[in-house]
């Protein structure tokens, strides 16, 4: 159980003025949706949640620490992050690059044990690419690897997901799953954050929304209040149709 | 493609061990004068003539230890630099380290110096480059992999028009010898122990930083993400690199291609942990250094050819066939 929390956070966004200071807390078992269109933040306030990025002003903490003060290996133990972009200079296989998860966890001396491998092996089952398990990750198509990343980080299996577009490049079916899976962890204690361009899926999959504005606007609360067709088509500056589909809206743009 | 079970380092160790034994056997014992293995034996167990134990003792087993210590210390620091860069294509000369340190030997020859205090200049011209570049590299607003490895290249191919000029302007009768140094040339060598030291030194030390190094791999974000303190860890490798380079290049001259070629050539038979593929590259660097090195001296003895120009040799074919093979 951990707790992710900011407090008059002000994200380092090149030529910007400032922006609404952030009061966030991330509690366990909550989905957060961040939204907001191109360039509005979303990556840097990922980065800069995960203490990758120094912020203009303000702090995180992590269970009451600032972030800043915290051991980079502490902080792993606890936040796990999925990148949008990822390096693949050297050619590694899916089974390795999962296990690369665990590093927070092993000391310079050890080696990966027979329980990190079933933790990986588990992880790549749940991701559905348990089959790719010995085939090189630059050989895969966009989707199996933005899987093999998920499979990653569950292999981590942090306390905190801040996750930049999991869904990107997935097909409908693993676009579910994948949102089943960010959900089924919230469900068990954990906290997810993630950055999202699908409507549908965040007023789904989330409880807990951030709009990110382009001058640097932040607005967030519980779903209910925040999604609806006044409010996102003032952020994406798009006129939307809303329908209902068994009780739940569905946003189009028109 | 990936041959080697999970965490069974020491099928692959081995069998580079036992080559690297061959290659040293193979070198103490060809020379102007072939010994037999019985003269060997006599010789290791301190009896046999006293000329075969001058030859194995004084000459060619120091040479030999050499060779295969230089080897070592450009393929570790070819992988190294690979890493820190992000960037298959980085090798330890691209940096501009071989630049500076020719620089250095060059001008202590063309004054006429030699032996240690030529090694001494090559050792402060490699330094001397690695903090121009790396400092260049920083610049305003910290470095990036890309911008250090542009700096490298320039300063390099400046520090080769600087070369040319050199060898332009000094007299015809130095010329044979600092030509032979830029080719890379292990007669310079002395005593071996100061490297191979140095290389066993660096092998244990990286051992409890392979993983780390395998994640960092992955990109500096990642690897931050992970839990590895990237800025540190990234200076070090630099360093450690330069430091081994240096150390290279000052006890036989440049010798190129070594520390590009062995690190692919062992990722690409052996995977890319960095826990296995560093001390490997430790192991069949020196072992192709050994190889070359025998061949330097034999192939036309009494005359000896230049040891860079067979690395390439050996090593371009068989690049280039790993590489055409695998997919």
């Amino acid at each position: 159980m951990s707790i992710l929390t900011t407090q008059q956070l002000v994200i380092d966004v090149p030529n910007r003025p400032g922006g609404t200071p952030l009061n966030l807390t991330i509690q366990p078992g909550q989905v957060w949706g961040v939204l907001g269109p191109n360039g509005a933040g979303k990556t840097t306030l990922l980065h800069t949640l995960a203490g990758l990025r120094a912020p203009r002003s303000g702090s995180v903490h992590l269970n009451e620490a600032p972030l800043a003060s915290l051991r980079r290996r502490q902080v792993a133990q606890t936040l796990g992050v999925v990148f949008q972009e990822r390096m693949d200079s050297f050619p590694a296989t899916v089974m390795e690059t999962a296990l690369i998860g665990r590093h927070p966890f092993l000391s310079a001396w050890q080696r990966e044990s027979g329980a990190d491998y079933t933790l990986a092996e588990q992880a790549l089952a749940r991701l559905d690419i348990a089959s790719l398990r010995e085939r090189l990750v630059n050989t895969l198509s966009g989707g199996e690897r933005q899987r093999v990343a998920l499979a990653t980080v569950l292999t981590q299996a942090p306390a905190i997901w801040l996750a930049d577009e999991p869904t990107n490049h997935l097909d409908l079916h693993h676009q579910s799953a994948v949102m089943a899976l960010m959900a089924e962890q919230a469900a068990s204690g954990k906290s997810v954050v993630m950055c999202l361009h699908d409507l549908n899926l965040a007023a789904r999959w989330c409880d807990q929304i951030l709009l990110l504005y382009p001058d640097g606007e932040a607005k967030w609360g519980p779903q209910e209040r925040l999604l609806t067709a006044g409010t996102l088509e003032a952020l994406y500056r798009q006129r939307l149709m809303v329908v209902e589909v068994n009780g739940a809206p569905v946003f189009v743009p028109i | 493609m990936r041959k080697v079970a999970q965490g069974s380092l020491s099928a692959p160790l081995g069998v580079l061990v036992l080559a690297a034994l061959i290659a040293l056997l193979f070198a103490v014992s060809i020379g102007s004068a072939s010994l037999s293995v019985a003269q060997l034996w006599a010789v290791a167990q301190g009896q046999g003539e006293l000329l075969a134990s001058t030859l194995v003792w004084e000459l060619r087993l120091p040479r030999a230890l050499s060779a295969f210590a230089v080897g070592g210390l450009l393929a570790v620091a070819g992988a190294l630099m690979q890493v820190l860069l992000r960037n298959p294509l980085a090798d330890p000369y691209v940096l501009g380290l071989s630049g500076g340190a020719s620089i250095g030997a060059l001008a202590a020859m063309l004054v006429g110096l030699g032996g240690f205090l030529v090694s001494g200049a090559a050792f402060v011209g490699a330094l001397f480059s690695t903090l121009l570049v790396f400092g260049l590299a920083h610049g305003r607003g910290g470095w990036s992999p890309a911008r250090l490895l542009l700096t490298g290249v320039v300063v390099a191919s400046g520090w080769g028009a600087v070369i040319t000029l050199m060898l332009a302007m000094s007299p015809a009768e130095r010329l044979p010898g600092m030509l032979y140094w830029l080719m890379g040339d292990l007669s310079y060598a002395r005593t071996p122990w100061p490297p191979l030291l140095l290389l066993l030194a660096v092998c244990l030390l990286l051992v409890p930083l392979g993983r780390s190094l395998n994640v960092l791999a992955r990109g500096a974000p990642q690897a931050a993400a992970l839990g590895v303190n990237v800025r540190p860890l990234e200076w070090g490798i630099y360093i450690l690199a330069s430091l081994l380079t240096a150390a290279a290049v000052t006890t036989a001259g440049s010798i190129g291609f070594v520390g590009l070629v062995v690190p692919h050539m062992l990722r690409l038979l052996l995977g890319n942990d960095q826990r296995l593929i560093l001390p490997a590259c430790a192991l069949a660097g020196g072992t192709l250094l050994v190889l070359a090195d025998t061949l330097a001296r034999t192939m036309i003895a009494p005359e000896q050819l230049p040891v860079g120009v067979i690395t390439a040799l050996l090593g371009v074919p068989t690049f280039l066939f790993l590489l055409h093979r695998s997919r």
